[in-house]
């Protein structure tokens, strides 16, 4: 535990950390251009020198450990100055020397207002330009439909170069040239490939990087700033809603060091345009065949005449991959009132039991528990494509601590090396079957993905991976290593709330068996468009969501719905974590928040739901399920369920485990209504073509 | 003077034979065995008391550098780097140790990495040293063939050596840039700490030596540390390799006491200063990266390390580089600013941003289109770059524009007079001030 002065004032830090850590606990404030906490150290823009006392250069402060310090010759504590002459002639020097090729174009630059150039040029340049050479230009490079450049403004921290390799795993970017022809580029000006790309954006200092789809769009401080959840994937990343008016112009990762630390995936960061479009902003009838513009008395009318008309046991109910714990309460609560018994949350047919306890479910290790796990395998998952902030994670940690990977199914880049083990059930039961493994990982984990558990066999695999993990020591009192990775963001809650076929009830595949053949009259599709809805024209079809994609396409009534970023909702992630949004925006015209339409629709089918408010949904919805009040705390859960899964049998098919993602930008309404997510599915699809074309 | 007795590059004119057979009858390879038997530490204690200081420009004591390295291996390997990437503008000693006396380096490089514990010395080589690398691996060819080096050799200390090729970037003779380009990476210099030898090539320790350093261990541990440090001067002991060219009437190479006074050098084996000892404006005493000392203080100037700080200079490498007065000094320097414009790697931001500025100005200044006040202001940026980076290029690019301003700020005010007093239709003073520096400005109007 080194002491040190800093500034006069005596400190004791840990071990380890650097100076500019310890300037900033000491509550002295280090500028810094190319210092980032989760990036590697590069020590090149030299902003954040420091005098150390004795030393005849100032130091960079980010560069140097505490315990580099030596104490003076008489055992004097070592000395850190900070707001010295020598400092602060040192940063004026370097801040000169920045802004002398910078265009200082900051009244069309993106980045004003929120650069750190700009600010750091405020607080610690001088007033006055001494350069009177021309100023350096540099061509922009394309990189990509996500990220613009400007690359004039570059101060070469290498803030991106390092994000792309160390944690996007993908060492598209670099350096070419040196000295002052130094460029960042992917030198083929290619498009990043990576799923993590625009994080890129926040890392760079100055205007150099910006976002593209946002370029001109807004300036900072018009903004109003929500803090939100992410809904694209299933790990829940912290988000900040920027709205302008009623309209979200950008959305921006929050720090979150449990979930997502400060990354989002692309699909997170600019689904905001998919927001937009295609949104449905009134109720729909159809008549005659086409889908007209309808009142909410009118659309609710239509449903009450068509329920009083079918029997309980026709009609049922799915539930989509975006909707929050508090419509799909109310929505249980209205089918369970109606005595309905098929509803289903499992769009893709999930063999996933809510009934065999909370933990056969979850992500039991947790995102953090990542840091510690010493050997992973994959069944049935691409973790890049279901969720690529846990999977930057999985990276850093196979980077420095060589967590050993293994994969079942298929053959994929996971930015990382793994040794595959194969390609469906029967390598898992070879793994299973086999007792010479010598391996001595203390924290084995173990992630099935939906495309394992999505199969009529799933519900085997799951316990063949309980079964695995069991084996491996992956289930003590101390350390939980069975996971599941789910790709929906409802899919927890759903599964918590027991959205699943009631007693004699119906799943998924079933109830859309019973649509085409006649046996379900009536569907309630909430937010439910992940699903094959051809051939069952016969049933009375409700769609209730925010996005006119397949399911509002069948439906006979459309009720207009809110999206994520337009309503308070409660969301359960992967690892049972309960997080809530925050209303950022309105929904777009007559659209409604969801769960009040189901409220008003109870009203019309004398059904009425006890709670006229959000406070009283809550309510009622936290005396249900208690666990659900506990908000950003993980679940505190016994294996015994798992224990109890581990030894259910069941056989597993031969079939190999396909990815449960087949377009990673192209998953759900909002991203099929988003421009910018189609044009990255074309890019992406148009890229492995050419792979195939040459490659081969 | 040096006597001819004292010499260790005794080939370095190439007129003998550079193989083997030639090599041993100068006394290479000579009771290797005998030392490598006195131990990692009887060696180190030797070059330490010895007094070598690293000839690669910096003066670090060389067996203090040595005795950095682990003690005890805790499983990683140490590596001997040898930095051959000699680039400094004015320096050639290296080379010639390669084409002419190979086996003194590759002997060094046994006796020294024996004394680090080392198995495996890498020598990295200047990009342009194609034949001094044929020449250089046929001497390590000849030295594993005879079973003095390699797996199982009569030393009974296995070693290996390998030759790299750089590809010719300034930076890369910088020992961590070295390090990593010979990891095959981009030459950028790296942090330090950690330094090389606790976490260098590949991780591993390591400790860099210019070839000159490395070369002359064998002699030492020949003639003992004594002997050496008899020669030359308190703390600055032992012969030196000077490179001396520009305005002498015979530009050379020469072995030569460390403290040999700059005139006695520079007439004694380059004929002295073309047109006469008067005739000299400066020099610069210690390849490119050293400032400039005018001709007032070289007289009886003693060439060694400390001497040389005093006057604000630095022995560097003694790549001694004289320039009489028909030299335009601003010119000169700007020429050698854009050198460092162009080499610089541009990691990190005052070197990168400021050698570009310093070279502009300067190109100004020697045209005389600017202003006076800039001369004061080009001073306070190579003060800024100076010691704000992370290696020492950005020092190399800072000094030498210091020494200017120092010692020939009469100079370029003149210049920035006669071109303001006299400007070309073309905005380009197309005359060199050729007047001597104390002569009034020729133009009348010029006085400010």
């Amino acid at each position: 535990m080194p002491l040190l002065i800093i500034d006069g004032e005596q400190f004791e830090f840990e071990d380890g950390i650097t100076l500019i850590q310890a300037c900033e606990i000491a509550g002295r404030e280090i500028p810094r251009f190319c210092y980032h906490e989760r990036l590697s150290i590069a020590g090149n823009c030299r902003m954040c020198l420091v005098e150390v006392v004795g030393m005849p250069k100032p130091m960079a402060s980010c560069a140097m450990s505490v315990n580099d310090l030596r104490p003076g010759p008489n055992g004097e504590l070592p000395e850190i100055r900070t707001n010295s002459e020598t400092v602060r002639h040192a940063r004026e020097g370097v801040m000169e020397f920045l802004l002398i090729n910078h265009p200082l174009d900051c009244p069309i630059c993106d980045q004003g207002g929120e650069c750190d150039l700009q600010d750091q040029a405020m607080a610690y340049g001088i007033d006055t330009n001494r350069y009177e050479e021309n100023k350096r230009a540099v061509e922009n490079k394309y990189i990509g439909p996500l990220i613009k450049t400007i690359m004039t403004r570059c101060i070469h921290c290498t803030r991106c170069v390092r994000f792309m390799t160390e944690v996007a795993g993908v060492e598209e970017l670099g350096a070419t040239g040196r000295g002052e022809d130094m460029e960042i580029t992917t030198y083929l000006e290619a498009g990043l490939t990576s799923e993590l790309s625009g994080n890129v954006i926040d890392l760079c200092p100055v205007g150099a990087l910006t976002s593209k789809p946002y370029a001109f769009q807004a300036r900072p401080w018009e903004l109003r700033k929500t803090e939100s959840i992410d809904v694209m994937d299933a790990l829940g990343a912290n988000i900040r809603v920027d709205c302008r008016g009623r309209e979200v112009m950008r959305i921006m990762p929050r720090n979150n060091d449990e979930v997502n630390e400060e990354w989002i995936s692309d699909k997170s960061r600019f689904i905001w345009d998919g927001l937009r479009s295609q949104r449905l902003d009134q109720p729909y009838l159809r008549r005659d065949g086409r889908l007209e513009p309808a009142g909410w008395d009118e659309a609710f009318g239509a449903i009450a005449d068509r329920i009083k008309s079918v029997r309980p046991d026709q009609m049922a109910a799915l539930v989509g991959d975006l909707q929050s714990a508090e419509e799909m309460f109310a929505l249980r609560d209205l089918f369970t009132r109606l005595e309905i018994p098929h509803m289903d949350c499992r769009q893709d047919g999930a063999q996933l039991n809510p009934a065999l306890g909370r933990e056969t479910y979850l992500f039991n290790s947790s995102i953090e528990g990542v840091d510690k796990a010493d050997a992973l395998m994959l069944i049935g998952c691409n973790p890049r494509l279901e969720a690529p902030v846990l999977n930057a994670r999985i990276r850093r940690r196979w980077l420095r601590d060589g967590l050993e990977v293994g994969v079942i199914g298929e053959k994929m880049d996971l930015t990382y090396d793994y040794s595959y083990v194969g390609a469906g059930p029967d390598s898992l039961q070879a793994l299973l079957d086999d007792d010479t493994y010598s391996g001595t990982a203390t924290h084995p984990m173990v992630i099935i993905g939906q495309g394992a558990l999505a199969r009529d066999d799933g519900s085997a695999a799951l316990a063949a991976a309980a079964k695995f993990i069991e084996k491996r020591g992956g289930l003590r009192d101390d350390w939980n290593g069975f996971n599941v990775l789910h790709t929906a963001a409802a899919r927890v809650a759903g599964l918590d709330l027991g959205i699943v076929p009631r007693e004699g009830g119906r799943d998924t595949a079933a109830i859309l068996d019973g649509a085409r053949d006649g046996d379900i009259r009536l569907l309630y599709l909430l937010g439910a468009d992940e699903i094959d809805l051809q051939g069952t024209e016969d049933a009375f079809i409700i769609y209730q969501g925010s996005h006119g994609d397949r399911g509002a396409h069948h439906a006979d009534v459309v009720l207009p719905g809110a999206a994520y970023t337009e309503k308070e909702g409660t969301y359960v992630n992967t690892e049972g974590r309960v997080q809530m949004t925050k209303k950022a925006a309105f929904p777009p015209g007559d659209a409604r928040e969801d769960w009040t339409i189901i409220r008003a629709l109870s009203d019309k089918l004398g059904e009425t739901l006890p709670y006229d408010s959000l406070g009283e949904l809550r309510k009622a919805l936290y005396e249900a399920h208690p666990h659900l009040a506990r908000l950003d705390a993980l679940p505190e859960l016994s294996g015994d369920g798992l224990a109890k899964l581990a030894t259910a049998g069941g056989s597993m098919g031969t079939e190999p485990f396909a990815s449960a993602i087949e377009d990673f930008y192209l998953t759900n309404p909002i991203a099929r209504a988003s421009s910018v997510m189609a044009e990255l599915s074309a890019l992406k699809s148009a890229q492995s073509e050419e792979l195939t074309g040459t490659d081969g | 003077m040096l006597k001819d007795k004292d010499r260790i590059f005794k080939n370095l004119y190439g007129l003998h034979d550079w193989g083997l057979e030639g090599a041993r009858r100068r006394g290479a390879w000579d009771g290797t065995k005998k030392f490598l038997e006195m131990g990692r530490d009887g060696i180190i204690e030797e070059v330490k008391n010895s007094g070598l200081r690293g000839r690669g420009g910096a003066g670090f004591p060389t067996g203090l550098k040595w005795s950095f390295m682990p003690r005890e291996s805790d499983g990683r390997p140490h590596y001997l780097v040898v930095n051959a990437d000699e680039s400094e503008p004015g320096t050639c000693k290296d080379r010639e140790i390669m084409r002419h006396d190979p086996h003194l380096l590759i002997e060094g490089c046994l006796l020294a990495g024996f004394a680090m514990g080392a198995n495996t010395a890498y020598i990295y080589l200047r990009g342009e040293f194609i034949h001094e690398r044929e020449r250089l691996q046929a001497a390590v060819d000849e030295a594993y063939e005879a079973g003095l080096i390699g797996k199982n050799n009569i030393h009974g200390h296995d070693f290996d050596v390998y030759l790299h090729h750089g590809a010719g970037a300034y930076i890369c003779g910088e020992e961590t840039a070295l390090l990593e380009s010979l990891e095959g990476k981009k030459g950028q210099p790296r942090l330090k700490p950690p330094f090389p030898a606790n976490c260098g090539l590949y991780g591993a320790p390591t400790t860099v030596n210019n070839v000159e350093s490395i070369a002359v261990v064998p002699d030492i541990m020949r003639r003992g540390a004594t002997w050496f440090s008899s020669i030359g001067r308190p703390n600055n002991s032992g012969t030196k390799l000077f490179c001396i060219s520009g305005h002498v009437e015979r530009p050379c190479n020469v072995e030569e006491e460390m403290g040999i006074p700059l005139r006695t050098l520079l007439e004694k084996h380059c004929g002295g200063v073309r047109g006469g000892w008067d005739n000299l404006l400066a020099v610069i005493p210690g390849g490119s990266s050293v400032p400039c000392i005018p001709a007032m203080e070289c007289g009886d100037l003693p060439m060694d390390f400390d001497t040389l700080v005093k006057h604000k200079s630095g022995l560097g490498t003694a790549a001694v580089i004289v320039m009489d007065k028909s030299t335009d000094i601003i010119r000169a320097i700007a020429r050698l600013s854009y050198f460092y414009k162009h080499e610089s790697c541009g990691q990190c931001t005052p070197c990168r941003e400021g050698t570009g500025w310093m070279w502009r100005v300067l190109t100004r200044m020697a045209e005389g289109r600017a202003q006076k006040r800039e001369i004061d202001m080009l001073f306070e940026v190579t003060k800024q770059v100076e010691g704000h980076t992370i290696c020492a290029l950005g020092d190399a690019a800072a000094w030498p524009v210091q020494g200017l301003i120092r010692h020939f700020r009469h100079v370029i005010e003149a210049r920035i007079d006669e071109y303001a007093g006299n400007p070309d239709p073309d905005g380009a003073v197309t005359e060199p001030a050729e007047q001597p520096p104390a002569s009034p400005p020729a133009s009348p109007v010029a006085a400010e």
